[in-house]
């Protein structure tokens, strides 16, 4: 690509150009080791106090003399959250991914492919104002208070009376929030299978479902898992939906048991309490600490995902030159 | 070989099963469809709710008026709100667009390279971080070292936001660039960094500008990078050091009061903020449906919209 | 180029007895709103090689593809006419495709095996699809086929390997395999051979010469060496029309028509 040597009596412009833009590009990971760096020291002052105990306790008391950190019932809080939200949005976003590439009419297709992106847009905050004035009544009404009289507090999860705002409610709202995401690349995924292989799966006699199964999904699987990764990783880190709507519990009452009961996750328990940590304190540390966990959760979920992602588009140009 | 014999001994093997197939085909066509609708029904009911409650607080006190006391019988307005969100958007992608487009110059030029590979990796990474950890690290960095709230801390942690998506977009629209005119630049004698400002640049002018548009629409919407660096205020912007209202931020707050005013502003916010970004979503298709824009095409199989 | 072109109707010399497997009516075909195929109507005999020649674009492609309801699944496609299987009309609304894709097996122009399964899998995934489960049987049809494509002594000790790590030629015959496998009646070849070499292209064309005692085969090719060593019948193609059709050597020794002659002679194409 390099036309011109650049080396040889390049001249100073040229080089001032480059060296700016390769400070540009070291600009960003200058920024995620600063993250590093700033999470760490800020943090310093509760891993010296709580040590271990501020991953594994569950005490939160931030009351002077008694103050007490521990992230346990936040990083379960994270996962228990997250996890229903992906059980809910995997399905329907594969399904809506697999309706938009396979079998939609074109009359269809490009209207609901646009109105599935544009929600993928709309700001986090507003699902939560309409989890908190809409949605929550609804999920009260027909789902909670259904299921409370079915089971009864003798059943674990679906225990405690219901209100509107706790892990169920939150964990929906936040699958309604990440389809959108996991939908639309999925469905590109699933439209960059070739023709070729369709007909191949075709040719054999496959009905549609056949198609998909034997041609359309073992191509994609990589990516789609990719995909999927990359929606946990926004599931975890979400924020205002979350907090606005699981119910805001803390310390040891914050470890998830019931759908019904209220709930917090390491992000929520941030932009909770965080008008009220005195600048300097151990509270504010324990919550600077507590971005260090989210960070460590979501760098790692999504380092994978890339690498995932990567791989498929390696092994797809594999396929396409073969 | 297969003789003709065996044919017939293998033929009576296949169990072809159609009925069955096809019953199951219509089966997951219609778990399929329901899936479709078990999600699309809220996404859209979140539209429509936004739209008509938020039409009803609709007016120009409230686009313009500072906010009244909380629970007063005068609610006023979401001004400082919005003028706290533009400025925080101009502000930010002064401080973005520059790196990122020069970030997207150095992965499309110089990039292919181990370094660059490395950038673009982390580049994407970044893109997916959750926004509360950028706006802690932004406190500890800047408010906490400064000692106050300001508009520049706002800025800079939304600016982080951006930056990786400026990055990649340009990245990918400086690539579908013809190497050949880069060459014939070269060849009249033109100084690389020329080449790369004048012809380059210009004929990957269209998908740099989505790229630019489509991050401020993300950030226009990010609410808790703002709750750690902005404050909140319900005061015009006083100056830049100081503390400022935004959008998000104001429907937060809004959200947790317990009075019918503060929810009918909440939906009037979350009106403006919802035509805000999809205005912008919606113009960028538009413009680039028309073209049917290979650049668009690449930005949706990135995930970027 | 400037002829008009006449249709001539192809030959009925033989008696009615002949037993035509396959019997396409009328048909006409456009995909994207371009019109492809124009009006052809052909009939194929059993247990013989059918070629179909022609200039790029003239719709043969196409046309193959009519005959076992692949072409629908293009963008835009439109279709008018029958096409007999055995005098069934697979158009029919009271059978799904799929019922009659089974009985006609494809060759693509570019093999396109499945590329996350193994070789013995991409020859056996059409068997459990259509219900086979006996495994010694699927053992038994995927030798069977992988000889009949003449691809078993280079694969038999690494049935399990990646389908894709077969060279072009390889995939091609591994694809051929896969179609034989559903045992079809009819096999369908589209430039099976375009993407080969020439020792990978005469491996074929002898299995074709091998296949065609018991199959109906149609054959899509623009290498005319080639509808001459393996075809019995040759139709011409040009822009839409079935211009000339009959025997292989009277199409190719003593074409009627002026422009298949001048096809036929390479002086377009």
């Amino acid at each position: 690509m390099m036309a011109i040597n650049m080396k040889k009596g390049s001249p100073i412009t040229d080089k001032i150009f480059k060296y700016v833009a390769i400070g540009a590009a070291t600009y960003v990971l200058a920024i995620i080791i600063m993250i590093v760096v700033n999470l760490t020291t800020g943090s310093a002052q509760v891993w010296q106090q709580e040590g271990i105990s501020f991953l594994t306790g569950s005490d939160w008391n931030s009351v002077e003399g008694r103050e007490s950190y521990g992230a346990a019932p936040y990083i379960m809080g994270t996962l228990v959250n997250a996890g229903i939200a992906m059980a809910i949005s995997i399905p329907l976003s594969f399904g809506i991914a697999m309706f938009l590439s396979e079998l939609a009419p074109k009359l269809l297709k490009t209207p609901l492919a646009m109105v599935i992106e544009l929600l993928a847009a709309v700001p986090s905050v507003v699902y939560g104002l309409w989890g908190l004035l809409v949605f929550r009544t609804y999920i009260q009404d027909w789902i909670e208070v259904p299921l409370h009289n079915l089971f009864g507090d003798q059943s674990i999860i679906f225990a405690g009376t219901p209100f509107g705002l706790d892990i169920l409610t939150a964990s929906i709202v936040l699958a309604i929030m990440i389809i959108p995401t996991i939908a639309s690349i999925s469905k590109e995924i699933m439209l960059a299978v070739p023709n070729s292989q369709r007909e191949a799966a075709y040719m054999l006699g496959a009905t549609k479902w056949e198609v998909f199964r034997l041609a359309v999904l073992p191509y994609s699987k990589s990516g789609l898992i990719g995909a999927t990764i990359l929606g946990l990783g926004r599931a975890v880190g979400e924020t205002m939906a979350v907090t606005m709507l699981i119910g805001n519990a803390t310390g040891a009452a914050a470890f998830p048991s019931s759908l019904f009961g209220p709930g917090q996750t390491l992000a929520s328990i941030m932009a909770n309490e965080f008008a009220e940590a005195s600048q300097g304190g151990l509270h504010l540390a324990a919550l600077v600490g507590i971005g260090l966990i989210l960070f460590i959760m979501a760098f790692a979920i999504n380092v994978v995902a890339h690498l995932l992602v990567a791989r498929v588009v390696k092994s797809h140009e594999g396929a396409v030159l073969a | 070989m297969i003789t003709v014999e065996q044919r017939a001994e293998f033929r009576k093997h296949f169990r072809y099963n159609v009925g069955r197939r096809l019953v199951l085909d219509k089966v997951v066509k219609c778990v399929v469809f329901l899936c479709v609708v078990v999600a699309v029904v809220p996404l859209v009911a979140i539209l429509i709710n936004v739209f008509t409650n938020g039409a009803a607080a609709l007016s120009w006190d409230f686009l313009t008026q500072i906010p009244g006391a909380v629970g007063s019988d005068e609610p006023g307005g979401i001004g400082p709100a919005i003028q706290g969100t533009i400025v925080l958007l101009g502000l930010s992608s002064l401080i973005g667009v520059p790196i990122g487009v020069m970030g997207g110059i150095f992965l499309s030029e110089y990039g292919n390279n181990r370094y660059g590979r490395t950038v673009r990796f982390f580049n994407d990474v970044l893109a997916e971080f959750p926004t509360i950890v950028i706006g802690v690290f932004t406190f500890v960095l800047i408010v906490l070292t400064v000692g106050n709230f300001s508009v520049w801390a706002g800025s800079f942690a939304l600016s982080i936001v951006m930056l990786p998506i400026v990055m990649r977009t340009t990245e990918e629209s400086l690539k579908l660039v013809p190497v050949t005119y880069r060459e014939a630049g070269y060849a009249l004698g033109i100084r690389r960094w020329r080449v790369v400002f004048t012809i380059v640049l210009s004929g990957a002018k269209s998908g740099l500008i989505t790229g630019i548009l489509l991050s401020v629409a993300r950030i226009a919407g990010e609410t808790a990078p703002l709750v750690f660096t902005i404050l909140g205020s319900s005061q015009f912007i006083q100056g830049l050091d100081g503390p400022i209202d935004a959008l998000p931020l104001r429907i937060w707050r809004l959200s947790s009061l317990p009075y019918d005013s503060s929810v009918t502003q909440g939906w009037g916010a979350a009106f403006v903020l919802i035509i805000m970004v999809l205005a912008i979503n919606i113009g960028v298709r538009y413009v680039f449906l028309q073209k049917k824009g290979k650049t668009f095409m690449k930005f949706k199989k990135m995930g970027v919209i | 180029m400037m002829e008009t072109v006449t249709k001539i109707p192809a030959t009925e010399n033989a008696t009615e007895d002949i037993k035509y497997k396959l019997v396409a009516e009328n048909i006409s075909a456009s995909y994207d709103g371009i019109v492809a195929v124009k009006n052809v109507s052909m009939k194929f005999r059993d247990k013989a090689v059918t070629a179909l020649i022609g200039p790029s674009g003239c719709g043969k492609t196409t046309f193959l593809r009519c005959l076992n309801r692949m072409h629908e699944l293009t963008k835009h496609a439109t279709l008018t006419g029958r096409v007999l299987l055995d005098g069934e009309d697979l158009y029919s609304n009271k059978v799904d495709p799929i019922i009659n894709r089974r009985k006609i097996g494809m060759v693509f122009q570019k093999p396109n095996p499945f590329p996350t399964m193994s070789i013995y899998d991409n020859v056996a995934c059409g068997l459990k699809l259509n219900g086979v489960k006996d495994k010694k049987i699927i053992n038994e049809v995927v030798e069977g086929c992988l000889k009949m494509a003449s691809l078993w002594d280079e694969v038999k000790g690494d049935l399990k390997k990646p389908g894709m790590s077969l060279s072009g030629g390889q995939q091609q015959r591994l694809c051929i395999a896969r179609a034989l496998a559903i045992q079809p009646e009819v096999l369908l070849m589209d430039e099976p051979a375009s993407a080969l070499d020439p020792i990978a292209t005469q491996k074929i064309e002898e299995m074709i010469q091998e296949l065609k005692k018991e199959y109906t085969i149609i054959i899509v090719t623009h290498n005319m060496q080639q509808a001459t060593r393996v075809s019995d019948y040759t139709g011409f193609m040009y822009l839409g029309d079935l211009v000339e059709f009959g025997e292989t050597k009277q199409i190719f020794e003593n074409p009627r028509n002026e422009i298949t002659a001048k096809y036929v002679q390479g002086q377009f194409g």
